[in-house]
């Protein structure tokens, strides 16, 4: 269970508050308008911004002051996450041997090709379509197999069909993982296609989380004003 | 943490380096010395010589560089590396080249006369300026172009298809760049001409060209007064650490985006005005720097015959002394590419070497005999010499590198040594190349030190061209400065190249 | 000596072998060209010994080391320093006897010992240009002379040149500069880029010495170079040796002293190091040399004069040439 105990964070304007729980395994959707913290509140649990007060923990454990790479979490940014200078396998084997060693190659290629991207490890990122790269560093997520996933819209730029199936894909390497997922998007399809929960960032507060049907049966004013 | 101990480590070695031998000067002087007002004279000129010489430079810069990085044009790469070569110049050549073109009887004022024009005079103020811009303009042309190259394509894209006028282009994509590169350049310029001497008296005219360096020389070599010399050393080395410490705080710098590397195709400058511009930067940019070279190869190409087997050894010597400062200045700068760091590292080329020579020696002597320590010495007071150059190039780099792919480090526990090897170093290839090229060059040039280190037996090129000019062979030290020449340019071509092939991944 | 470290104290040892000769030099001599190897050469026969050079600058170098330092003896020094020398106490008189010196000057230095000579004396190619008469003709010569000179402040030449002006022109020398500041093109830092730009054609004259054309009458056949003589007179240059205090091979060096001033060295050093030898009669030097034009009044200051004169001549060039 990931605790946000009356945690604040700075942000340009004002301050992020969130006080809530999210259970383990759960996929989460972050909802909001632009501006409003959404990303903040993802860096804040994956250790690239200070939490000013309050504490967050995982599994009853503190890491408020841990450092990023001491977190639970593997993220996924909006771009640049593969090393563009080096071959996909090579990207991938840094899951597995954080110390750049020879990675395990065939349990690579085992993971390339559960995102349908099998021989493609010798690659190079920059050849590979926006698709692909998304595919590619999902495949790093479920090496890393750590019990917290952010993704920070990074499929944001790829075509509705395209996004659905790399949805259904973080779905896929969840589940296998048994991974909570928490995921920053604008899009309220995306949330309806693949949360259990929709937590909403606004006006200052990240709310706790709310059912998805509930939420959308229901949705609060600060999200109708959203939609317009 | 391992990075960070690294870099002080390095920092401190620099530290010892540079305050070291002055305090070991001082010690030896028994104090600080007199300081007349003709030196506080000199403290004015030399101020006004680097400001200007690092304002034109800049300034003349800019242009050439912004033509550079949106034209391609057959040979280009050619003339880039062709046109960092004044920069490399042991100071003679470089004025020699200089007096033959815009000397009494050099090709300008054959061209004057023909017209029947008046003679141009080139010695005074504005000649030493001018041999500063020449010496410096390939250096602030080649780290303005290597910002340019990291401008992202998207935002060449952007404006293109904005639809910007060159006015609203200029404010929005060229200024910030420049505010964020020429204070840098500039001040890395106004440093080195701080302690300029031999250019500055030659092209001076006369004893109103004094800088402080000529004074330091005066006080160790004439008058053996090292109270006054550490005096006037740390007087210009707080002169460099001011200009440094200035341009830090007028430099932004803010995020510029994740750079690919690549050749980005660019849409400003497409109208006749911009292209006659830009033509017109380069031609003039190729003449000014390239014109004296030839003249340096020219009257070099007879004396090359004249060459006897103890410059080629003096050739090979300095081979060794470039390859060992650049390996060290390049470790030494990975560590210090921080704000900091670099800060601390210009005052590395304020030092007068005479100085830095003589605290050397005070400090080496009670454990080894100095003179069989001549190459190694040479070799590290280059590297440190070099050492601002390389953190000029190599910061913004770095730093765009850590802000680009630090979270992914973080996110995937990469160890220090990983980054180090998988990351940092592949990513920063390019600058790295463009740095060890200017180490290796400058290292290879450089007479530096070596006077009171000097053994017969291990000489240097630069050295021997002034032994030859002293037994009266002008045209054999011509031929020496012509190989000495072709050995700076080739060092520096093929660290260049190396960094640059296969980088535009 | 002060020493700058304790740990420096405790590190007395020298190094030099027991068979070594250490000679400290400037740069130029140790190269092919210079004097050195020739030196080396015809010592080594008559000693059974090691000689071996350190070229650098002389006398910072020194006085760095005080009296740790492993020279024996020291080659190459100029009158400019001669007083700093001196005084440091660092040198030992050489013992040699003066008698065979062929100086145009009586010298009876007991410590500084000269091996040759020349005269300040501004060069010119005869075939660009009418030589000034006089030191006086030169001042009023026409603008349009153009002249490179060295700076007193970094070259010992130019140094020479400020003592002479001083001692042409006395209370005057400020005017004479005056004078001639129009005519000077620039000021350089030492002599080889004084000499590169006379060569390249920059200048009509350049601040040399008297011997300076030998080289071209020797080495290039070329008669055109010549060095302009004024009857006002020229100021003295002389180099010289001395034995160094602290050596731990005082016989070695006594021989190297006396080794100087023998037909052996002296015959040798005209075309060695281009100057004229100290001990060796006229109708010995080498031919070239014998062609020279010389002058007939030489001028010269003693070490003391020298250094009661130095800043005032400095200061007249300065003032002179800032007009």
């Amino acid at each position: 269970m990931l605790t946000f105990d009356k945690v604040a964070v700075a942000m340009d304007q004002g301050a992020l508050n969130a006080d809530f729980s999210v259970q383990a395994g759960r996929r989460v959707a972050v909802l909001g308008p632009s501006g409003a913290g959404k990303s903040t509140l993802l860096d804040a649990v994956a250790g690239f911004r200070r939490i000013d007060s309050g504490a967050l923990s995982w599994a009853g454990t503190e890491i408020t002051q841990r450092a990023p790479e001491q977190r639970p979490v593997s993220i996924l940014f909006q771009d640049g996450n593969l090393f563009p200078h080096l071959s996909v396998a090579r990207n991938l084997g840094l899951a597995l041997r954080p110390d750049g060693g020879r990675a395990d190659a065939r349990k690579v290629e085992d993971a390339l090709e559960r995102v349908g991207l099998g021989g493609y490890g010798a690659r190079m990122p920059g050849t590979l379509s926006g698709g692909q790269q998304g595919r590619a560093a999902l495949a790093r997520v479920l090496l890393m197999a750590r019990p917290v996933i952010l993704l920070d819209e990074p499929f944001a730029a790829l075509g509705p069909a395209l996004k659905a199936e790399m949805l259904a894909l973080v779905s896929e390497v969840a589940d296998r993982l048994g991974a909570l997922v928490m995921m920053v998007t604008h899009d309220p399809r995306d949330a309806q296609r693949f949360a259990d929960d929709v937590v909403l960032v606004a006006e200052g507060v990240a709310q706790a989380p709310v059912a998805c049907d509930l939420f959308f049966a229901d949705p609060p004013k600060a999200f109708r004003a959203y939609l317009g | 943490m391992a990075r960070r101990s690294f870099a002080i480590i390095a920092g401190l070695a620099l530290a010892a380096c540079t305050l070291g031998p002055i305090l070991a000067v001082l010690v030896r002087a028994g104090g600080f010395g007199q300081i007349s007002a003709a030196d506080w004279q000199a403290v004015r000129f030399t101020l006004v010589q680097a400001a200007l010489s690092a304002g034109f430079s800049v300034a003349c810069g800019w242009p050439v560089a912004r033509a550079l990085a949106r034209r391609r044009f057959p040979g280009r790469g050619l003339l880039v590396t062709l046109m960092g070569a004044p920069f490399i110049l042991p100071v003679i050549v470089a004025v020699m080249g200089l007096i033959a073109v815009f000397g009494q009887n050099g090709l300008v004022n054959a061209g004057l006369g023909a017209l029947g024009l008046p003679k141009l005079d080139i010695y005074g103020l504005h000649g030493v300026v001018l041999a500063h811009v020449f010496f410096n303009l390939p250096l602030a042309t080649r780290m303005m172009l290597q910002a340019e190259l990291a401008i992202p394509s998207e935002r060449f894209r952007l404006a293109a298809s904005l639809g910007l006028t060159p006015r609203a282009y200029f404010r929005l994509i060229e200024w910030p760049l420049i505010l964020r590169i020429a204070p840098g350049a500039f001040a890395v310029i106004f440093v080195i001409c701080l302690t300029s001497f031999a250019v500055a008296l030659t092209l001076g005219g006369g004893p109103r060209a004094t800088t402080v360096e000529l004074a330091i020389f005066q006080a160790m070599r004439f008058e053996f007064d090292l109270g006054r010399a550490a005096m006037l050393s740390l007087i210009q080395l707080a002169l460099a650490l001011s200009a440094g410490l200035v341009a830090l705080k007028l430099s932004r710098w803010d995020g510029f985006g994740l750079g690919r590397g690549r050749a980005v195709a660019r849409w400003d400058g497409r109208g006749r005005l911009g292209r006659s511009i830009d033509g017109l930067a380069v031609m003039l940019a190729a003449a000014f720097l390239l014109v004296p070279l030839g003249a340096v190869i020219w009257k070099g190409l007879p004396g090359l015959a004249l060459l006897g087997s103890d410059t080629a050894r003096a050739a090979l010597h300095s081979l060794m002394v470039a390859l060992g400062s650049t390996a060290l200045c390049l470790a030494w700068a990975l560590p210090l590419a921080t704000r900091r760091g670099e800060l601390w590292a210009l005052s590395a080329i304020a030092l007068s070497p005479l100085v830095l020579g003589a605290g050397l020696f005070l400090l080496l002597r009670p454990w080894v005999n100095p003179l069989d320590w001549a190459l190694p010495v040479t070799g590290l007071v280059n590297a440190l010499m070099a050492l601002p150059f390389a953190l000029r190039i190599l910061r913004p780099e770095a730093e765009a590198v850590t802000r680009d792919f630090g979270r992914l480090r973080a996110t995937l526990r990469l160890t220090s040594w990983a980054w180090f090897r998988l990351v940092w170093l592949p990513r920063l290839r390019r600058p790295l190349g463009f740095a060890g090229g200017l180490t290796a060059a400058l290292a290879m040039g450089d007479l530096g030190v070596i006077a009171l280190f000097a053994d017969p037996d291990r000489v240097t090129l630069p050295l021997q061209v002034y032994r030859l000019m002293g037994a009266y062979r002008m045209e054999a030290a011509a031929g020496a400065a012509l190989l000495l020449l072709m050995c700076s340019l080739a060092l520096f071509w093929l660290f260049d190249r190396g960094g640059r092939v296969g980088a535009d991944v | 000596m002060k020493a700058p470290t304790l740990a420096a104290g405790l590190f007395l040892a020298t190094q030099a072998s027991a068979q070594t000769l250490t000679v400290y030099a400037p740069d130029y001599f140790t190269s092919e060209w210079g004097p050195g190897p020739r030196i080396e050469e015809l010592f080594e026969a008559q000693c059974a010994c090691e000689l071996e050079f350190k070229p650098g600058d002389l006398l910072p170098r020194l006085m760095l080391e005080g009296d740790r330092t492993e020279a024996d003896v020291v080659i190459g020094l100029n009158t400019d320093v001669t007083k700093k020398a001196r005084e440091s106490g660092l040198f030992a008189p050489h013992g040699v006897d003066l008698s065979g010196l062929t100086l145009p000057i009586e010298w009876t230095d007991d410590v500084f010992l000269p091996f040759n000579y020349g005269h300040t004396a501004f060069v010119y190619d005869t075939t660009r240009l009418d030589a000034p008469a006089s030191f006086d003709a030169l001042l009023n010569a026409p603008d349009d002379l153009r002249l490179v000179i060295q700076d007193p402040r970094s070259s010992i030449s130019g140094l020479a040149l400020v003592l002479w002006v001083q001692s042409v022109y006395g209370d005057k020398a400020q005017e004479a500069w005056e004078k001639l500041a129009p005519k000077i093109v620039t000021v350089t830092k030492g002599w080889s880029e004084s000499y590169g730009l006379f060569t390249d054609g920059e200048a009509d004259m350049v601040l040399s010495y008297t011997t300076s054309p030998a080289y071209h009458i020797i080495a290039e056949d070329d008669e055109t170079k010549k060095a302009a003589i004024f009857p006002e007179g020229h100021y003295f240059m002389v180099e010289l040796a001395a034995k160094v205090a602290s050596t731990d091979e005082p016989e070695l060096a006594q021989q190297f002293m006396d080794f100087i001033l023998s037909h052996d060295f002296q015959s040798m050093i005209a075309t060695g190091n281009w100057s004229i030898p100290a001990a060796l009669d006229k109708s010995e030097w080498p031919e070239g040399f014998q062609k020279l034009d010389l002058p007939d009044t030489v001028l010269f200051y003693s070490e003391d004069e020298a250094a009661a004169l130095r800043d005032q001549a400095i200061e007249a060039w300065r003032a002179g040439l800032s007009q």
